[in-house]
């Protein structure tokens, strides 16, 4: 017969005494960065880089940051003393590998959008509407827009590298300046674009081969003068007997 | 942050107090206080509210985590009468609940593994006593929730009557008698069953 303080003393028994590190389930780490565009605040989680901003948009307060962080993502901060590896020579600019990010909690269509404005090359850029179609959805132009101008991790995800479809930069999320020296930054041919724009060209063929690309498409910029002919649009090209580059894929309206 | 180590004392009045002040002072620094001093109980209480073991880390971080998000809304003013302690066991017991109606409701990924037996040699006592926690918490998973919640409280973590019937959302009287209706149940079960660490 077992008596009621033995049940007691059992149970007292079963008190768990070490616990998990519930730390790292529970807080996001945040720091300081250098960067193109000058300092950003980075915040990330054990499984990547969750949300980078200028500093400058918060004045350099880090609780203005930690609070435009809870209000999106609803988790508590708090400092870390490392970055994640390889995040900080991507910040600086070099080519290579992005570190993991973490983009949980976004729609399909959002991870959609940013998966394929990873996949712009350095140095190229492509209009909306191109990213709207690479990302399944070839109507959904604004709202491709939408989540650029929302898009968690600027930089990680070069979203400066998408512009408007009349030649224009267009708008960025730390300032339309800064699109443009980050594009001037990675040697892509704005001037050349821009005056192409004023002709009513937006693509460039080759009549050696036959194939229309961007104008900033690295094949489009080998090709010669001389061979050199220019279409307002990619339905024009293709009338003309033109083919679309496969690496740059022009949309055909 | 100036709150001390303190591993939960049951007059919890002064920790209590420093805790309400970390959260008004700066949200952040506050709340990781809060996981530090109450983290363990937490984890404690969710290892016997979850469906299998496996998931009672990620029961209490969901816990902490709506604690969060429902503190971002509150002002001074209602962090100042908030008790801190019955506040988040009620969260946990509200979470652990959802969690188990949505089980029902979708079917869900296959069980997690869990290790049938522990083969690792090692000290024979903490096999034993590995063995025995297992045994009570299967022995708790059958009883109904609201007495297993009273129960795993009042015994296990120790906490006073008063807490309990704040939790379960009861008068103090309710609270006793789901104790002692638990204890009753818990010994009819263990007359049915052999328990390695019942016969002390």
């Amino acid at each position: 017969m077992i008596e009621a303080d033995a049940v007691a003393a059992a149970l007292g028994a079963l008190r768990h005494t070490d616990p998990p590190a519930l730390d790292d389930k529970l807080f996001t780490g945040w720091l300081t960065a250098p960067s193109r565009v000058g300092a950003v605040f980075v915040a990330f989680t054990p499984l990547g880089v969750q949300f980078v901003r200028s500093a400058d948009a918060f004045d350099g307060d880090p609780g203005a940051f930690a609070q435009a962080y809870r209000q999106r993502f609803a988790r508590p901060l708090r400092p870390a003393d490392r970055a994640p590896a390889g995040l900080l020579p991507v910040l600086r600019g070099r080519r290579g590998p992005t570190p993991p990010l973490d983009l949980s909690g976004l729609s399909e269509f959002e991870r959609n959008v940013l998966a394929t404005t990873r996949a712009i090359p350095t140095g190229e850029t492509r209009p909306y509407g191109w990213v709207a179609r690479e990302a399944g959805n070839p109507h959904a132009v604004r709202a491709a827009a939408s989540v650029l101008a929302r898009n968690p991790v600027p930089l990680l995800v070069p979203c400066h590298r998408v512009v408007r479809a009349d030649g224009a930069v267009g708008r960025y999320l730390f300032g339309t300046e800064h699109k443009e020296t980050l594009l001037r930054g990675e040697n892509t041919n704005l001037d050349d674009v821009a005056a192409l724009a004023r002709r009513g060209v937006h693509y460039l063929g080759s009549d050696t081969t036959g194939i229309i690309c961007f104008p900033t498409c690295h094949h489009a910029r080998r090709i010669t003068p001389a061979h050199r002919a220019g279409f307002a649009t990619a339905a024009d090209a293709v009338a003309a007997g033109y083919r679309p580059c496969r690496s740059c894929r022009p949309v055909i309206t | 942050m100036a709150v001390p180590q303190i591993v939960e004392t049951p007059t919890g009045d002064q920790t209590e107090e420093h805790l309400r002040l970390g959260l008004i002072v700066d949200l952040d620094s506050g709340f990781a206080a809060v996981v530090r001093c109450y983290g363990r109980l937490v984890y404690s209480v969710a290892l016997r509210l979850a469906a299998v073991p496996a998931d009672a880390e990620d029961l209490a971080a969901e816990a902490f985590l709506r604690a969060f998000r429902a503190l971002q809304g509150y002002d001074a003013a209602r962090i100042r009468e908030l008790r801190v302690r019955p506040w988040l066991l009620t969260i946990l017991r509200n979470t652990a609940r959802n969690a188990a109606r949505d089980a029902t409701r979708r079917p869900g990924p296959p069980p997690a593994f869990e290790p049938p037996e522990l083969a690792v040699a090692g000290p024979e006592q903490r096999i034993e006593s590995e063995l025995a926690q297992r045994e009570w918490g299967r022995l708790l998973r059958l009883l109904p929730e609201a007495q297993r919640v009273a129960v795993v409280l009042r015994h296990v973590e120790d906490l006073p009557i008063s807490e309990i019937a704040q939790i379960l959302g009861c008068r103090e009287g309710t609270a006793k008698s789901h104790v002692s209706r638990g204890l009753t149940r818990l010994r009819s079960l263990l007359a049915d069953t052999e328990l390695p660490g019942g016969q002390r």
